[in-house]
């Protein structure tokens, strides 16, 4: 497994990046993923090939030369999409399925919950909320939010 | 044929914007509506294709254009929920837009769009006619001079009523007349109470004062009187023995209707919504939430409503008694009312958050009892222990929390009981004292009263039974309400004698936000045994689910003998299928009527014969009692192998035109394996197959391999076709067979 002092990251003109290993070999297309990514996400991240396979291994990300860091950070901003709910608007009904309009860290906006069982608690007060369509809101601590969000989504939990 | 008109379906705030950038002559071929920007912020940007052109306008770019060239292509990704329409030439990419999935659908028309027109850029013939009428979202033929996709225009988005318990009326109406005689009965035996402190009237000024002012006994009145209350008392006892036990009859009737309608409808609900629900809560809904509307209905709305009809008597007799003495009386009725009107909307989240918490108590039971080996191997007692105090100490603090307003409850109506009387007997007094009433009056104010208030006690009770109820009621008519994502359709195209072939065409699955199945196109012939390959998670199972209609493709469709599998009715569809699983699940039962699960009139003979088949009937004629062995749960007593060959029986005695196995001999040792084989042979002649298998060797006899990785199909063709591609399927079994050796090897040396 290559690791970060090996790595030789480029962005092509298609917008991907290539990866240039150790050997010599060169992966394009490779794409970043975060092993953690709401318990560490600075921790642990995997560049994979194209045909899914591990070709490089970051333990930590603020490990990296600036350069590359710029470059993987911006991979992994492009890829990523998990809205972190700041305030809730309001809820259609009570009852499921209840479209929600909320205000996100990346814009307002709104979804359809299907049932209660989409909200899932993960450890250390963290809930993630899955759409209809699969897309997965966060909410990374129930205290910050407002008494109105609050109450608002205390009838789901 | 050109789509009808898309221009006019396009959203409203861009309609005037595209139409002063087009002009009239240039009709807008498809849209999309981008609702995120390139930074993946929520934002509204419009993409559209027309003859010419690729238009965009996103909020950091403006407008922007680019001519077709038979060069440029648009490439479609998506992960987690977010689709990524790149437009590329072979040098270099142009310009990409993102969106959340909920416009996938449109990205897949302009796509389809983009390449109609490039395509007929390159060749130079004007845009390929589609051959037929196709739905844009599933890709099935639609139904001639029909716009509407009768497939697609079910996806339901709409929250229940919240007067949920009225709609328990569905189950009531069958017992209408029952209920009727129950309420005529209620009335009556509620007017027989109401006569005993009427009585007390003439009692007290008739009988008992004139005595205390040293007049004798009327003992001819005095016994009437005490008759009177002894008939009353007589009668209401049987009005309301009577009454209760039909009303008891019909709500127990009710919610056993509702049971088992929700169980019915949970059965044909598809492995989608049981692959999202946990056990443990399906079984709490069924099992103790129809029991607690149950309750509600024979014990609380019947007090609920005797005290009503009790309140509106009272207030009759009070008010022709005296008017002055009833309006205090009634006095504190308005504010108990508004009190309990300001606790029930606390009471009821309350209520309903304590059976999502109890939901979470019983899942963790659901979950550790089934695992309780992994548990124990891996000495985690303590840690599922404490996993079980924190879900409880959870239902605890939430308890807590609520009984915290409910015990304030009572006390205060109590309070407010105790306060009523008082003012009863002061302005009593005071109208005695000026001779307005009589002291009977006054009593039987005070006799009705006492139990007017206690009533009105009980009363408030019924904001919590009713808010529980009616939070059970929505629990379990969310299931009711649930649609099937298998639905069946309206109008079922009645299938034929099947003859086996199956086509897959452009099929599409999407799992959650993870596309399981990519653009997916298969022609199996009838009779054809067709073998899946692939590594674990390539999508075999899936497809196989997809075929047997578990689950419904997200696009594109699959046809039987021609005929779209979501057109024919999914028993008649199923009845075709025999499903060879690798965990064989035997019910609790005997092994003859497990083999004959699927057709239950099996004949014994029809029985044995399957059973030989499937080189069942050795081992079964083995066991003590035959045929007529009790399997257990999971078919406990039975080896793998065993399990697998009754299960092989069943599939061969439906006698199915498909057959579909699914791993079913990895379960197993070599040796058993080759018992099941011979079965398997059995089973696969003259019927088409499709073998899903780990061990490469098991699909020898295959037609045709289909190799799959990540939801696409990478190669087909027999064995020795494969191995000469040296593909995925040679790397595939190159590995396998270098497996082998080295278990060989070790076996040697050890």
């Amino acid at each position: 497994m290559n690791t970060a002092s090996a790595l030789s990251l480029a962005r092509d003109s298609f917008g991907r990046l290539s990866l240039t290993d150790a050997q010599g070999v060169t992966h394009e297309g490779v794409v970043a993923v975060r092993a953690h990514p709401i318990s560490a996400p600075e921790e642990g991240i995997a560049l994979v090939s194209q045909d899914g396979h591990e070709v490089a291994w970051i333990d930590q990300l603020a490990s990296l030369p600036a350069a590359q860091r710029a470059l993987i950070e911006a991979a992994l901003a492009e890829r990523e999409f998990m809205p972190e709910i700041t305030r809730l608007k309001g809820v259609s009904s009570f009852a499921t399925p209840s479209t929600w309009s909320v205000e996100t860290n990346r814009g307002s906006a709104s979804f359809v919950l299907k049932g209660e069982e989409d909200i899932r608690r993960l450890p250390g007060g963290i809930l993630l909320i899955s759409d209809a369509h699969g897309i997965q809101f966060m909410i990374r601590s129930l205290a910050a939010l407002d008494r109105h969000s609050r109450k608002l989504l205390d009838r789901f939990l | 044929m050109l789509p009808a008109s898309p221009d006019n379906s396009l959203p409203e705030r861009w309609r005037a914007d595209v139409a002063t950038r087009l002009g009239g002559a240039e009709p807008v071929l498809a849209w999309l509506e981008l609702d995120l920007d390139t930074h993946l912020q929520f934002n509204h940007g419009l993409l559209l294709i027309t003859a010419q052109r690729l238009l965009a306008c996103t909020p950091d770019a403006g407008w922007q254009e680019w001519p077709l060239t038979p060069q440029r292509t648009l490439r479609h990704i998506d992960h987690a929920g977010v689709g990524c329409l790149e437009l590329v030439e072979p040098t270099q990419r142009l310009a990409y837009w993102r969106f959340t999935l909920t416009q996938n659908l449109a990205a897949l028309r302009v796509i389809k769009e983009f390449e109609r027109q490039t395509e007929a850029l390159t060749t130079g013939q004007p845009p390929a006619v589609r051959d037929e009428e196709v739905c844009a979202t599933c890709k099935a033929p639609l139904p001639p001079g029909e716009d509407e996709c009768p497939i697609c225009a079910r996806e339901l988005h709409e929250a229940p009523s919240t007067w949920t318990l009225f709609r328990l009326w569905r189950f009531a109406k069958p017992y209408r007349w029952q209920l009727f005689s129950g309420f005529a009965l209620m009335t009556g035996s509620t007017a027989a109470t109401l006569v005993p402190p009427y009585l007390t009237m003439p009692l007290m000024d008739k009988v008992l004062i004139p005595y205390q002012n040293g007049q004798p006994i009327n003992t001819a009145l005095e016994l009437q009187l005490l008759a009177g209350l002894f008939g009353a008392a007589l009668l209401s006892w049987s009005l309301g023995w009577a009454k209760t036990y039909i009303l008891a009859l019909v709500s127990e009737r009710i919610s056993a209707d509702l049971r088992t309608s929700t169980y019915e409808h949970l059965m044909k609900l598809s492995l989608e919504y049981f692959g999202g629900k946990r056990t443990g809560d399906l079984m709490a809904r069924i099992g103790s939430e129809s029991d607690r509307i149950s309750v509600f209905l024979s014990l609380h709305a019947l007090d609920f409503i005797t005290d009503v009809l009790m309140i509106a008597m009272t207030t009759v007799i009070l008010f022709s008694t005296n008017h002055w003495l009833a309006i205090v009386t009634l006095l504190p009725l308005p504010i108990i009312a508004w009190m309990i009107h300001t606790v029930r909307d606390r009471l009821r989240t309350g209520f309903e958050k304590i059976d999502r918490v109890w939901g979470e108590v019983t899942n963790i039971l659901a979950d550790t009892i089934p695992g309780i080996r992994v548990v124990k191997a891996f000495a985690q007692e303590k840690r599922e222990t404490q996993r079980f105090r924190e879900a409880n100490a959870h239902n605890l603090a939430v308890n807590d929390k609520i009984n915290k307003t409910w015990s304030l409850f009572s006390p205060t109506v109590t309070l407010l009981t105790e306060l009523g009387l008082l003012v009863v007997w002061a302005f009593g007094i005071w109208q005695i004292s000026r001779n307005d009433i009589t002291v009977g009056v006054l009593t039987a104010f005070l006799a009705y009263i006492g139990r007017f208030y206690t009533r009105l006690d009980s009363m408030s009770r019924i904001v919590s039974v009713t808010q529980k109820a009616a939070a059970g009621a929505k629990r379990i008519f969310d299931i009711l309400d649930h649609v099937s994502s298998v639905p069946e359709p309206l109008k079922p195209v009645t299938l034929p004698r099947v003859q086996g072939s199956i086509q897959m065409r452009e099929i599409g699955f999407r799992y959650g936000n993870r596309s399981v199945i990519r653009n997916l196109s298969l022609d199996i012939q009838p009779g054809e045994m067709i073998g899946l390959v692939g590594h674990s998670g390539s999508g075999k199972s899936t497809l196989v689910n997809l075929i047997c209609r578990f689950y419904d493709v997200s696009e594109g469709a699959i046809f039987i003998d021609g005929v779209d599998i979501r057109s024919v009715a999914i028993s008649d569809f199923r009845r075709n299928i025999g499903l060879v699983l690798q965990e064989p699940f035997l019910f609790f039962g005997t092994i003859a009527e497990n083999i004959a699960y699927g057709k239950p009139d099996a004949s014994r003979a029809e029985i044995i014969a399957a059973a030989r088949a499937a080189h069942a009937h050795e081992f079964i004629l083995r066991l003590p009692q035959g045929y007529d062995s009790i399997v257990g749960e999971r078919g406990q007593g039975l080896s793998g192998g065993e399990r697998q060959r009754i299960s092989i029986a069943r599939a061969l005695l439906i006698d199915p035109r498909i057959l579909i196995m699914d791993e079913a001999t990895s379960a197993v040792d070599t040796e058993t394996e080759k018992e099941i084989q011979s079965a398997l042979e059995n089973l696969v002649k003259g019927r088409t197959t499709i073998a899903i298998a780990h061990r490469l060797s098991t699909l020898r006899k295959a037609d045709r391999l289909v190799v799959m990785d990540r939801g696409e199909i990478v190669e087909v063709g027999d064995h020795d076709e494969l191995m000469a591609r040296e593909g995925a399927y040679w790397r595939l079994y190159q590995a396998q067979l270098r497996n082998a050796e080295q278990n060989l090897t070790e076996g040697a040396e050890a």
